[in-house]
């Protein structure tokens, strides 16, 4: 069922505040722009006891799998792309969306950095509000280095929303 | 007496190439000349055995303490430097990662720039290239310099002149493929294998004419017998037919033409044999729950006879595999006594930190053990099966999707990596650069998307519990599986060793320092810090009455993007690795070749 996410990545590159897995894109425009841009500030949930939410334990795994390659272990940064603990600083929900979904291309005599486009690539569109929550949770200094601990269990919606997206 | 390969055997080489290719001199004559001539280094491995060994002395055990910088050269490239220069006659050529930069020096004219070749290639294969854009060095042979570029693309060099000569397209970038290895050139062809086992990429080996660059034959690691030039009656693996269709019945539907085995390691070849050995990679994705069955013929040992690309023999290390364990390593070939008999033995270091000896003719698997005390996800490998003795807790497919599988040894990067080993025939024993590290790996559940990155799994990275160093250079004996004596270094070395009639072993290390080593005993006789950390491998060569050292420094690869990153922090999640400093505190970026001599 590629053609679902796809159509859904279009939406996603038009810049539809709020994007992410299909089900909480429909939820945002319920609850309007207010709430949302405090989750922006803040979509992670990490409990008293350092146990976080599945969507900063999701965004861990896949950024762990697809990004780090470039962007070092844990948004660490690397020789070879900036560190996104630093980048998520600066960086709005949107700007974020928008390098990931068409890449960013910095090529000249003194440096060489090409990130690609991601915006057809399921493994990262469909768990882009993930990497997302994980990044700001890391860039706000309150989930470390390496796997977490502790985390929520995957949540009914999250599998639903994962196996629309994915399809097969 | 553990010896090369016998002197005799050349002579019926060239008779056989004669024949085979009428009055006309191919390249492998004059390589097979060359390659014995120790004030050359003609290619990346030493020599087509791959055993890094050379005869000269004059820098021996007693006086390499004295050991000096020579000269150096700057690449002016940052990004992880592996392989080595050749010498050949009185040029050096010393290759660069992307852009791929091939430098010409003229030695009789100290190093002076003969000519240099900078490809104009694509900046879109920069992110499809896994492990940092490497490249493992240039061959050499029939007057030209190959370069086997980032874009998939094989050059032709003017040896004289860098002058392209012809060009020759592998693959499609687009799709992840591209290009890390060296070239192997025997006869009149120019072998080369391809990267992109992280892309979900289908492996093959490639021969072209070198004359033309025209394609002769593929040969692929997956798929239908005929696009991987398996005969099911003739080709063995230990021993017996692999029968038809022996890849498609371990793949589940197409996913074989995603599935891997890419062929980015190191090749080598036996001219008495005809035979080309090399490694697949790993089957993709990095999820085995994703792909049921034995993966065929990733992970695998390949025998093919260079003219047809046939495959003799195959032997699968590890079927189905649960750990990113590719078995792309060196194929070593020796000439050593097994319980008194002499055997053409092959010997091969792999990811899954098991040594395996091979009788390279048949394939017949003579040892396997454990050239890291530290692995522990199989208990042994049955030499008759060829099958590892997996360990349940372990395993990654049986603690299934979404489980993080803890203290599993070796990790990703396996015991070794593509850092080539060094065999002494005065010895007889194998020198290896390895890691001694440990992993934490969770799979999950990808998507296929061509050229886009097709993983499936999140790894932690750590020394084995209770120690501290995440490296070992080790000497090994193939003819019983045994270390001989192992000696810790801070980090992984994944610099390739080199060994020589001086008795001297030499290797670098990822903090920066050129180490030597004494070759019966593992004592250091000599260290110097190069100006960054060393991926490359050591090489030597002798000018004008004088032997020189020469290594490639700039730190990077996946042991300097992954590794030393995740080195910069303690923190409980990475254990014990909090307690190291980062390699960032010892090395920074940037390309330099540093040759060393002892003085006048």
């Amino acid at each position: 069922m590629h053609s679902d996410w796809r159509w859904f990545i279009a939406l996603v590159s038009a810049l539809v505040a709020c994007g992410g897995v299909a089900a909480t894109a429909q939820e945002a425009t319920t609850t309007g722009n207010a709430a949302a841009a405090t989750d922006e500030e803040k979509p992670y949930k990490i409990a008293p006891d350092g146990t976080v939410d599945w969507a900063t334990f999701s965004g861990f795994r896949r950024y762990n799998s697809v990004c780090h390659t470039c962007h070092g272990p844990d948004g660490a940064g690397s020789s070879f792309a900036p560190a996104l603990v630093d980048s998520l600083k600066r960086l709005s929900y949107e700007q974020f969306t928008e390098i990931v979904v068409n890449g960013k291309t910095d090529v000249n005599t003194a440096t060489q950095k090409k990130m690609p486009a991601f915006g057809l690539n399921p493994n990262v569109m469909c768990y882009l509000d993930d990497i997302y929550t994980y990044l700001k949770a890391r860039s706000d200094g309150v989930v470390g280095r390496g796997r977490p601990a502790k985390h929520a269990p995957k949540p009914p919606e999250a599998a639903e929303a994962e196996e629309a997206c994915m399809g097969n | 007496m553990p010896r090369l390969m016998p002197a005799s055997g050349y002579v019926l080489a060239v008779a056989g190439a004669l024949s085979l290719w009428g009055a006309q001199a191919t390249a492998n004559d004059d390589l097979l000349k060359l390659e014995k001539d120790p004030n050359q280094w003609v290619m990346p491995l030493g020599n087509y055995a791959g055993n890094r060994y050379s005869e000269l002395d004059q820098i021996n055990k007693d006086n390499v303490k004295d050991l000096q910088v020579a000269w150096t050269f700057s690449t002016g490239v940052l990004r992880g430097h592996e392989g080595g220069p050749l010498v050949i006659g009185d040029m050096m050529y010393v290759h660069a990662p992307f852009p791929n930069t091939v430098f010409a020096l003229d030695l009789s004219k100290n190093g002076e720039i003969a000519w240099k070749y900078e490809p104009q290639q694509d900046p879109n294969v920069i992110p499809v290239m896994c492990c940092d854009t490497v490249n493992r060095g240039v061959a050499y042979g029939d007057g030209k310099i190959f370069l086997h570029q980032a874009d998939t693309k094989l050059v032709a060099l003017d040896a004289k002149t860098g002058k392209v000569v012809w060009t020759a397209t592998d693959g499609d970038p687009t799709k992840g493929e591209t290009g890390t290895s060296a070239p192997l050139v025997a006869k009149n062809l120019v072998l080369i294998g391809n990267s992109g086992g992280e892309f979900g990429v289908q492996g093959h080996v490639t021969a072209y004419d070198i004359k033309t660059g025209k394609q002769v034959w593929r040969a692929n690691s997956t798929g239908p017998d005929k696009d991987m030039l398996i005969d099911p009656e003739k080709t063995t693996a230990l021993g017996k037919p692999v029968g038809e269709d022996s890849s498609l019945k371990t793949w589940e539907g197409d996913q074989w033409k995603i599935g891997g085995g890419t062929t980015w390691g190191w090749m080598s070849y036996d001219p008495d044999l005809n035979l080309v050995y090399y490694g697949s990679g790993n089957p993709s994705t990095w999820n085995p729950t994703q792909r049921p069955g034995d993966n065929k013929w990733s992970m695998t040992i390949f025998a093919r006879d260079l003219d047809t690309g046939m495959a003799k023999w195959v032997y699968q290390m590890t079927p189905h595999d649960e750990w990113d364990y590719d078995g792309v390593n060196e194929m070593q070939l020796v000439d050593q006594k097994i319980d008194g008999k002499d055997r053409k033995l092959l010997v091969h270091f792999d990811r899954n930190g098991f040594g395996y000896t091979l009788d390279r003719e048949t394939g017949e698997l003579l040892v396997a053990e454990k050239y890291d005390p530290a692995v522990n996800w199989a208990t042994k490998i049955d030499l008759k099966t060829g099958l590892p003795d997996r360990v349940k807790k372990y395993s990654t497919e049986a603690n299934g999707q979404d489980v993080n599988s803890q203290g599993i040894c070796p990790a990703a990067l396996g015991s070794k990596d593509q850092q080539p080993s060094a065999y002494s025939p005065k010895t007889g024993l194998f020198y290896v650069p390895t890691n001694h590290v440990c992993m934490d790996y969770e799979p999950f559940k990808v998507a296929y998307t061509a050229g886009q990155p097709y993983v499936g799994a999140t790894l932690s990275m750590y020394p084995p519990k209770g120690e501290q160093n995440l490296g070992n250079f080790i000497a090994w004996d193939a003819t019983t599986g045994k270390i001989k004596w192992s000696v810790p270094e801070p980090f992984s070395v994944w610099s390739g060793a080199l060994a020589t009639a001086g008795d001297v072993v030499f290797y670098g290390t990822l903090e920066g320092y050129l180490k030597a080593v004494d070759a019966e005993t593992g004592k250091e006789l000599y260290k110097f810090k190069t100006p960054s950390g060393i991926i490359g491998n050591v090489n030597t060569y002798e000018r004008d009455g004088k032997q020189y050292i020469a290594v490639l420094s700039g730190v990077g690869g996946w042991a300097g993007i992954g590794m030393a990153a995740g080195l910069t922090e303690d923190t409980a999640g990475l254990g014990a690795v909090g307690a190291y400093k980062a390699l960032s505190n010892y090395t920074a970026l940037g390309g330099t070749m540093t040759v060393f001599t002892l003085p006048e």
